[in-house]
C-alpha cells in the first residue's frame, strides 16, 4: 500500500513538467487546445500553429482580436495584449519545428480527386479561381511572410474554413481576396479541394518558401489586404 | 372619514406635484444647468503642442480612445457598440470630421457634452457615455482633450442608431432618468481628504476614480433603472451581459486594499502583490491605466484605500468569525473538515491536481508574479462566483504592459469541463489551504455560462 503511494507520488510528480520562464510556459493558454500539432476539440478542429508563417500567425491573432475572424473565445484570450505581443507569439510558433502526421486515410473518388487537384494546380480560369499554387507556393507550404501552407489540415477543417470565407464568419484585411475566391466555388469544388489537399503528405521540408513561384502564363496577380508583396 | 371633496382636491394637488416634477424633468432640469457658470476660457485657435500632449494623456488614462473606436476601426471614429440592460449604443465619432464628427463642434460644445451630458443641439446623450463620472472633469482638462480630439485624422464615418428597447432611448426617458439620477458637479460641498493622507494625492486620486476614470461607473450596483446611488458608489456591480462582476472598492474581501503600492503597480502594470487583472479590467489596464504616470497613479492608490469601509479594526465580523472558528476547533469539525469527508470534495481535489495544481501549485500558492495564487484569493472566495467561473471558462492573460510585457496564460476550460466539473473544482479550490468561502453549485455555474439563459 505505502509502495503504490509511493509510485503513485512519483508518476504525478513525473507529470507535473517543471515550471520555465519560457514561450512555452507562457504559451500553455494556446497549446492546451491546440496541441503540439493541431488537434479536433468538441466544437471543431484547432488548427495546428507550430511552423506557419509568422505573418500569417500574427495576422491571424489580429482578426480573431479584432473579430474579422469570428471565435468569441479567441477573442476574449487575446483582448489583453498588445501588437508587441501578439508578434511575439506569433515568431515563437512560427520558429516550432514539429513534424507532421501522416495524411488520415479516406476513400474518395477518382474524378472527385482529380478536379481537386486541377483547381489547386491550375485553377479554373472559367470560373475566374486562380490556381492554389500561384500564392501558397508549388510545394503547397506557403511563401513568406503571410501566406499559409494548404497540408495538414484535416479536411472538415478546409470545409469550415472555405464555408467561413463564403459567409462572411471569416474575413481578412480588405482587399480579401480569398473571400473572393472562395465564393466562387460551388459546394462540390469545395469538396473537391479538401479531399485532395487533406489526403496529401507533408513535404519533409515543411517551411514556407521564401517567395512566390513565378506567375503562370495567362495567370493575373492578386491583391491580398492580409499579404502584400 | 374623508369627503369626496378632501379627496379630489388631495388627487388634484398630487397631479399638479407630478405635472411640475415632470416639466421640471423634460424642461426645466436642463434649462437651469446650461445656464449656469460654464467658466468659459477662451481657447486659443491653434492650441499649444503640450495642450495636445496633455490631452491624449487624459484621452488614454480615461479610455477614451478604446471605447470610441471600433474594433479594427480608424481611432476615434467610433462604432464600437455598448451593451446595455436597455438595449444597446454605439460609441460615436469623435474625429473633426463636420459631417459625421466634431468638426462643427466649439469648445464649449465639448465641455457642455462632458460637464452636463447634452450634445450640441442640446439633445440629451445616453449615460451610457459615462457623463455622470465626467461631469467632474475640469474646464481646462475638457480643453486639452479637445485639442487632441481635433489632432487626429478626419474620418467620415457616419454614427449608428442606438438599439435601445422603448422607451429607454426616448428623450424624455433620458430627462426622467437625468432627474432622478444626475447633478452636475459643483465642487462646493465636497468633503476634504480624511486625516492622515496625503491631501494632494487624495484630491488627485479623488478627481481620477470619480471622474476621468469612471471607476465606479462599473464598480457599483445599479438599480433597475440603471441609475447610480451616491451611498453605493463602489460598492460592486455585476457588468450587463457579460457578466463579469467589478469587485466592491470598499471592502477589503474583494477589491479594497490597504497596500498603497500594489494598487499602483496593479493600475501600471496589471499585476500588484500577487493579483492579476483579468476580464474588462485586463483592458482597462492594457489600453488605459499603463499609462498612467507614477504621480497619478499613486494618486488613485491614496484615493481607493481611503473608500474601505473594513479595514482590519475591532469589531470586524470576518475576524470574530475566524476567532469563534478556531475557538471551537476542539470541539466541533471546522467548515473544512466537514466539506473533506464529501465525495464531491475529494472528487473536486482530483480535478484539481490533474487541471489546476501544476500553475497554481499543489497547495495553491501560486507562482510569483506568473501565477495567482489561489490561497487567500478574494476573486476565488467572493460571494458571487462570477470571476472565478469565468476565468475557468474562458481562461485569459494578464494585460501586456510595460511592466509585464510578456504575461503568462491560462487555457480555457469551457469546452473541456462541465458544469458540474467546475462547480466542484471552484468549491475544492474555495475550501482547501485556508480558504473558507460556500461551495457554488451547478446552477451557479451554469448562470455564468449563459447568462442569456438566466432567469
Amino acid at each position: 500500500m505505502a509502495l503504490g503511494c509511493w509510485l503513485l507520488g512519483l508518476f504525478l510528480q513525473a507529470q507535473a513538467a517543471p515550471f520555465e520562464d519560457n514561450m512555452a510556459q507562457r504559451t500553455l493558454a494556446c497549446t492546451g487546445c491546440h496541441g503540439p500539432q493541431g488537434r479536433s476539440g468538441p466544437d471543431g478542429y484547432y488548427p495546428r500553429l507550430a511552423g506557419k508563417p509568422a505573418g500569417y500567425l500574427y495576422n491571424q491573432l489580429v482578426n480573431l482580436q479584432q473579430g474579422r475572424r469570428n471565435y468569441p473565445l479567441m477573442q476574449s484570450l487575446l483582448a489583453p495584449l498588445d501588437d508587441a505581443y501578439l508578434r511575439t507569439l506569433a515568431e515563437y510558433f512560427a520558429g516550432l519545428q514539429i513534424p507532421y502526421p501522416p495524411p488520415a486515410a479516406q476513400s474518395a473518388d477518382k474524378t472527385l480527386l482529380a478536379r481537386g487537384q486541377e483547381l489547386v494546380s491550375r485553377g479554373d480560369p472559367a470560373l475566374q479561381i486562380p490556381a492554389c499554387v500561384q500564392c501558397h507556393g508549388s510545394a503547397l507550404t506557403g511563401t513568406q511572410p503571410s501566406v499559409p501552407g494548404l497540408l495538414g489540415l484535416p479536411r472538415d477543417y478546409l470545409n469550415a474554413q472555405l464555408g467561413g470565407w463564403q459567409n462572411g464568419q471569416r474575413q481578412a484585411q480588405a482587399p480579401d481576396c480569398m473571400a473572393d475566391i472562395a465564393k466562387r466555388l460551388g459546394d462540390a469544388d469545395v469538396h473537391a479541394l479538401s479531399t485532395w489537399l487533406s489526403s496529401q503528405t507533408v513535404p519533409v521540408v515543411s517551411g514556407a518558401a521564401a517567395r512566390k513561384p513565378p506567375l503562370a502564363p495567362g495567370a493575373k496577380e492578386i491583391r491580398c489586404g492580409s499579404a502584400p508583396w | 372619514m374623508v369627503s369626496g371633496r378632501t379627496l379630489r382636491t388631495l388627487a388634484l394637488a398630487l397631479l399638479g406635484a407630478l405635472t411640475c416634477a415632470l416639466l421640471w424633468a423634460l424642461w426645466g432640469f436642463d434649462a437651469y444647468y446650461r445656464h449656469g457658470p460654464v467658466n468659459s476660457a477662451e481657447l486659443a485657435p491653434k492650441p499649444s503642442r503640450a495642450q495636445v500632449e496633455r490631452g491624449q494623456y487624459l484621452a488614454r488614462v480615461g479610455n477614451c480612445v478604446f471605447c470610441h473606436t471600433a474594433p479594427a476601426g480608424e481611432i476615434l471614429a467610433g462604432g464600437r457598440p455598448i451593451q446595455t440592460p436597455f438595449g444597446s449604443v454605439v460609441t460615436s465619432n469623435l474625429t473633426p470630421d463636420p459631417e459625421h464628427g466634431l468638426g462643427r463642434w466649439t469648445p464649449d460644445d465639448f465641455w457642455q457634452a462632458l460637464h452636463l451630458g447634452l450634445g450640441q443641439d442640446g439633445r440629451r446623450l445616453s449615460p451610457a457615455f459615462p457623463y455622470t463620472s465626467y461631469s467632474r472633469l475640469t474646464r481646462a482638462d475638457a480643453d486639452a482633450l479637445w485639442a487632441y480630439l481635433q489632432s487626429v485624422p478626419a474620418v467620415s464615418r457616419p454614427n449608428a442608431a442606438a438599439d435601445m428597447v422603448w422607451p429607454f432611448g426616448t428623450q424624455t426617458a433620458l430627462g426622467l432618468w437625468r432627474a432622478m439620477y444626475f447633478r452636475p458637479y459643483q465642487n462646493s460641498n465636497e468633503s476634504s481628504a480624511p486625516a492622515g493622507a496625503d491631501a494632494v494625492a487624495w484630491t488627485r486620486g479623488r478627481y481620477l476614480v470619480e471622474g476621468l476614470g469612471h471607476c465606479q461607473e462599473c464598480h457599483s450596483p445599479r438599480d433597475a433603472l440603471g441609475g447610480l446611488r451616491d451611498t453605493s458608489r463602489g460598492a460592486g456591480g455585476v457588468l450587463p451581459g457579460l457578466p463579469w462582476y467589478a469587485p466592491s472598492l470598499r471592502d477589503m474581501a474583494q477589491a479594497g486594499t490597504a497596500d498603497a503600492q500594489a494598487v499602483q503597480s496593479f493600475l501600471q502594470t496589471g499585476v500588484g502583490a500577487g493579483r492579476f487583472a483579468a476580464g474588462p479590467m485586463a483592458e482597462v489596464v492594457l489600453h488605459g491605466t499603463q499609462h498612467l504616470n507614477d504621480q497619478d497613479a499613486q494618486g488613485m492608490s491614496v484615493y481607493l484605500q481611503s473608500l474601505v469601509r473594513n479595514k482590519a479594526v475591532p469589531g470586524d465580523t470576518q475576524a470574530i468569525i475566524a476567532i469563534e472558528a478556531s475557538s471551537n476547533a476542539n470541539t466541533r469539525p471546522t467548515p473544512k473538515q466537514m466539506s473533506s469527508l464529501t465525495p464531491a470534495h475529494l472528487q473536486g481535489e482530483e480535478m484539481y491536481k490533474q487541471h489546476c495544481a501544476d500553475c497554481h501549485g499543489e497547495n495553491g500558492q501560486g507562482r510569483e508574479g506568473v501565477y495567482p495564487a489561489l490561497a487567500d484569493n478574494r476573486a476565488l472566495m467572493m460571494d458571487k462566483p462570477n470571476n472565478a467561473v469565468l476565468s475557468v471558462l474562458h481562461g485569459g492573460f494578464a494585460p501586456s504592459t510595460q511592466g509585464n510585457p510578456k504575461p503568462f496564460g491560462m487555457p480555457p476550460f469551457m469546452l473541456e469541463l462541465s458544469n458540474a466539473q467546475i462547480a466542484q473544482v471552484l468549491s475544492y479550490s474555495r475550501s482547501a489551504w485556508g480558504n473558507q468561502a460556500a461551495p457554488i453549485s451547478e446552477l451557479q455555474v451554469q448562470a455564468v455560462r449563459d447568462p442569456q439563459q438566466r432567469r
